[in-house]
């Protein structure tokens, strides 16, 4: 029973892991850059919604949104501000801009919100299903952020399949110049991309604090590093690869903490990162682009 | 005699600014050791002095890798962990040396031989990677060593014998505990003195310039600026590439041994991730690859927040703003156009003086 | 400039002396398939050691590919690559520049942030004879071998009249010199086989010209094969003993200009099927 639990916590975890990836990993896809502030974002959307829910009292779906709404704003304007100047840099100096920002973000949080965790109240409420006479209990929240993930993903696969931006953002994330020549606006179509990753981030925190309910200014850091491995995990770039990702290695540390050591299992996690990386660099559905000489 | 000319001016040039870093660190070191001495300097500031120095040995050296590798390494603060507690180790062992300043230089030389082997066995996984997911992978090193020495326990109990345990208090009689988990080194004897910070900068300043101005670091300069090509002319980049991480390991994991001497006890979570990126910041606002601009950038914002109380809670919103804008000033199409001009404009007023000066003398 | 050179023959170069010598370069059924499609298909050629040879045809024929795959820099799917007799297939880049050959790119690859000098001396790398530890402690023996390895950048610079050049950042030369400095480069690593992509490219008549005698005193004064892509006809016609026409990745003529220049293959690859209309 306890693989069980291990398994669906694993999963729980995995599938917000899953959405935060599905950020990264679209973000990554089409600007071709690392947004390390991707988890701070994921921060920054459970503050408003725990704001929200507790200083004006609005009901759960409306948090959510308006959530949803900030860090979109968020996004876009980071894009805008300190990506979109440095399109044309190396990806060095958009790597620590990245890091800047992540660091802006954290500490900002931490003068508005100081450093103190805060007890997020869960907004979902919905009562946990008990099974095997009670030996094996899932949460409402765990139910919530594994449906909420296939939902996103599914969305995902069908805004960029069917859509018109959707399509502009796979010529885009192929040749942008070449994108730009057939009359697409790369500027629009990234802005829209980091928009759609930002208002996923805010989901994601608010279901991470659902089930783990302490928040603090660097809640989004390791969470957004460890998406970025599931990204990885998964193939940059992939939708399907980010939601596998995300998954398994949602698992893999609920089963190195349950089954190694809880204070190694940072260090497993990455070491999957660093083996995924070695072994299969282009990840589970990714692909291998070569260097034009 | 034309080729002569350049010949000399270009050997001048460089030499002219290492000795000018050379210089400015020695007036440095003498001008706040006679301060010191003198005891003018405040108790913090005193504290500072080698903290400052491991700050600007981590520094030079993670420039080496960041600015003329061109490789973003999140992991230093993970050489500097590792040589801070094989450094200790060392001390224990060997404290019947007797000279203090010995014993220190001895086990600073064992920190950067032990970060140097680490720095050649992380290198070989990471060097095959590229961009950002070097990076990614340098930090995931970072915190896998931490995480590890977070769970090392080691100690001698009474009749000298040494105890390990991995994850598990280590159970003995009597005796000292040198490693202690998350708690981290303890009972250390303070021996790191401002005078042996001094010699490793001067050491570190040394091995780096001659590095740099030899074929070894003309090729790793020439792989970062163009890898296709230097692998054209017959460089191997990963080797190379080898030779960069390995050096600035050994010296990080040396500036690693001097910080932990210079404290009773020093915690593994000391060198996480924050760390790492404190010294990416002193190198990325010096200036990446300018040595000089990462020691002055070391000390100025090891030594300002310190003494600057009322800022310390703004202080990483400050770094932070100034990691962006020096990104967007230096990097950007818009930055760099706004750089030029400012610079043209600047040069065009230097001119207008000389010449009036010239003027002047004519007259 | 003489003394500084390392003579492979003390012979004048000649075609039909040439002939006589093993070539330095033979490829056989020479080929690379991206994904089912063949790039460059049985790809034949021979290089006489001290031959001037170009490498023509239309944009997306695959000469670039042909260099790539001299090079190593792709891995060929089908054939092999004999240099100096020796087979270099399994080499990869680094190897193969160790081996013989040196290259220019056609998007031009410089080390910017160095100076010209530097990037000479990157090429004599192999030529400096100090290791890690005699740079790390400043030995007499370092001193030394820079000192001649300076001299001889300088030297090689002289070709192209560039060592007034020398501390200039080969980011900011302009781009006939940035050209002229990739192939001095190339020069420094000792090869015996020089590949030329484009090396005309963006330069004026003039400047052509002089390229053109360039071409030639490296060739006359270094004793080594060279090998160039050129869509300037003056310069391929007026240098190159040999030529080879690719079309589609496949060669469809090979002979002198003046054969090249009459054939009627390589006038319909070139301006399409006449009369049909």
């Amino acid at each position: 029973m306890t693989l069980l639990t291990y398994i669906i916590n694993g999963i729980s975890l995995g599938s917000v892991y899953a959405i935060i990836a599905l950020g990264y990993t679209m973000v990554y896809g089409i600007a071709k850059m690392l947004n390390f502030a991707h988890g701070d974002i994921i921060m920054v959307g459970a503050y408003i919604s725990y704001f929200a829910a507790t200083s004006f009292g609005m009901p759960p779906l409306v948090c959510i949104a308006v959530s949803m709404a900030a860090c979109t704003v968020l996004g876009i304007a980071i894009e805008r501000f300190a990506y979109r100047p440095l399109r044309n840099a190396n990806s060095l100096a958009v790597l620590i801009t990245a890091i800047g920002v992540s660091y802006l973000l954290q500490n900002g949080a931490q003068l508005l919100w100081t450093s103190n965790p805060k007890m997020y109240a869960s907004l979902i409420d919905i009562p946990a299903l008990h099974l095997f006479d009670g030996r094996l209990t899932i949460t409402g929240s765990a139910l919530v952020t594994v449906i909420s993930c296939v939902i996103v993903m599914a969305l995902l696969v069908l805004i960029t399949k069917k859509t018109k931006v959707g399509k502009a953002m796979r010529a885009v994330s192929e040749d942008k110049e070449a994108a730009q020549l057939m009359g697409i606006n790369v500027n629009f179509t990234i802005s829209v991309t980091f928009a759609i990753g930002s208002a996923l981030a805010a989901v994601a925190g608010v279901l991470l604090c659902s089930s783990y309910p302490s928040l603090y200014p660097t809640l989004g850091s390791m969470t957004g590093i460890k998406a970025f491995t599931a990204a990885v995990f998964g193939g940059i770039g992939s939708i399907p690869g980010a939601f596998v990702g995300g998954i398994l290695l949602g698992v893999i540390e609920k089963f190195a903490e349950g089954y190694i050591s809880t204070q190694l299992s940072n260090a497993i996690v990455f070491s999957v990162l660093i083996i995924v990386l070695l072994v299969k660099p282009a990840g589970l559905f990714g692909k291998v682009r070569r260097e034009k000489v | 005699m034309e080729n002569i000319r350049t010949k000399l001016s270009g050997i001048k040039k460089s030499t002219k600014q290492e000795l000018i870093t050379y210089g400015m660190v020695t007036l440095l070191f003498v001008l706040f050791q006679s301060l010191n001495n003198a005891g003018i300097l405040s108790r913090s500031l005193s504290g500072q002095l080698v903290p400052v120095c491991v700050y600007v040995v981590a520094a030079v050296a993670l420039n080496l890798v960041v600015g003329f590798s061109g490789e973003l390494s999140l992991g230093h603060a993970g050489f500097l962990s590792i040589g801070a507690f094989s450094g200790a180790v060392f001390c224990k062992l060997f404290s019947g040396i007797g000279n203090d300043t010995v014993c220190l230089i001895l086990a600073m030389v064992c920190g950067g031989i032990v970060a140097g082997i680490f720095g050649f066995l992380i290198g070989i996984p990471v060097l095959r990677l590229r961009g950002d997911y070097l990076a990614i992978v340098t930090l995931a090193f970072g915190e896998i060593i931490r995480n590890i020495v977070n769970c090392i326990y080691l100690g001698i109990d009474g009749k000298g014998r040494w105890h390990f345990a991995f994850g598990n208090t280590v159970e003995m009689e009597g005796g000292t505990t040198i490693i202690n988990g998350p708690m981290g080194i303890t009972g250390n004897e303070k021996i790191s003195t401002f005078a042996v910070g001094f010699g490793l900068i001067l050491f570190t300043l040394f091995i780096v310039f001659n590095l740099i101005n030899s074929k070894t670091g003309r090729a790793i300069m020439a792989i970062r600026d163009n890898r296709i090509a230097a692998e054209s002319i017959g460089l191997s980049a990963t080797g190379f590439k080898m030779t960069a991480f390995v050096i600035s390991a050994v010296l990080t994991g040396m500036a690693g041994t001097l910080y932990a001497m210079n404290y009773a006890s020093v915690a593994p979570i000391k060198f996480g991730f924050n760390q790492s990126v404190l010294i990416l910041i002193f190198v990325v606002l010096g200036g990446m690859g300018n040595i000089r601009g990462s020691i002055i950038a070391a000390i100025i914002l090891t030594v300002l927040p310190e003494q600057l109380r009322g800022v310390g809670d703004f202080r990483m919103l400050i770094y932070a703003l100034l990691l962006i804008s020096m990104m967007l000033i230096t990097q950007s199409d818009k930055g760099r156009v706004l750089m030029e001009k400012i610079t043209a404009n600047f040069k065009k007023i230097l001119s207008i003086k000389k010449k009036t000066v010239k003027g002047e003398k004519a007259e | 400039m003489s003394e500084l050179v390392r003579v492979v023959n003390d012979d004048a170069l000649l075609t039909e002396r040439d002939i006589k010598m093993a070539p330095v370069l033979e490829t056989r059924h020479l080929g690379i398939e991206f994904g089912g499609l063949k790039a460059v298909d049985d790809f034949n050629i021979t290089v006489g050691q001290s031959e001037i040879s170009g490498l023509i045809g239309p944009n997306g024929a695959g000469k670039t590919t042909v260099f790539n795959l001299l090079t190593k820099v792709y891995q060929p799917t089908h054939g092999t690559i004999l240099l100096n007799q020796k087979d270099i297939n399994s080499y990869d880049t680094i190897k193969a520049n160790h081996a013989g050959i040196a290259r220019t790119f056609q998007n031009i690859r410089l080390f910017n942030n160095l100076t010209v000098a530097e990037n000479v001396l990157v090429g004599l790398h192999e030529e400096m004879t100090y290791n890690l530890a005699q740079s790390l402690f400043k030995t007499p023996a370092f001193r030394r071998s820079e000192k001649i390895a300076r001299k001889r950048a300088l030297e090689m610079l002289s070709i192209f009249d560039m060592q007034e050049l020398a501390d200039v950042q080969a980011g900011n030369l302009p781009y006939g010199a940035q050209r002229r400095l990739e192939i001095v480069r190339a020069l420094a690593t000792n090869p015996c086989l020089l590949l030329l992509d484009e090396p005309a490219a963006g330069m004026n008549p003039s400047e052509t010209a002089e390229l053109m005698d360039n071409i030639r005193k490296i060739r006359d004064t270094f004793h080594i094969a060279i090998m160039l892509i050129e869509h300037d006809m003056n310069l391929v016609m007026g240098i190159c003993e040999g030529i080879a026409v690719l079309n589609y990745g496949k060669i469809i003529a090979k002979g002198t200009p003046e054969e090249i220049k009459n054939n009627p293959t390589v006038i319909e690859a070139y301006l399409g099927k006449q009369g049909e209309d």
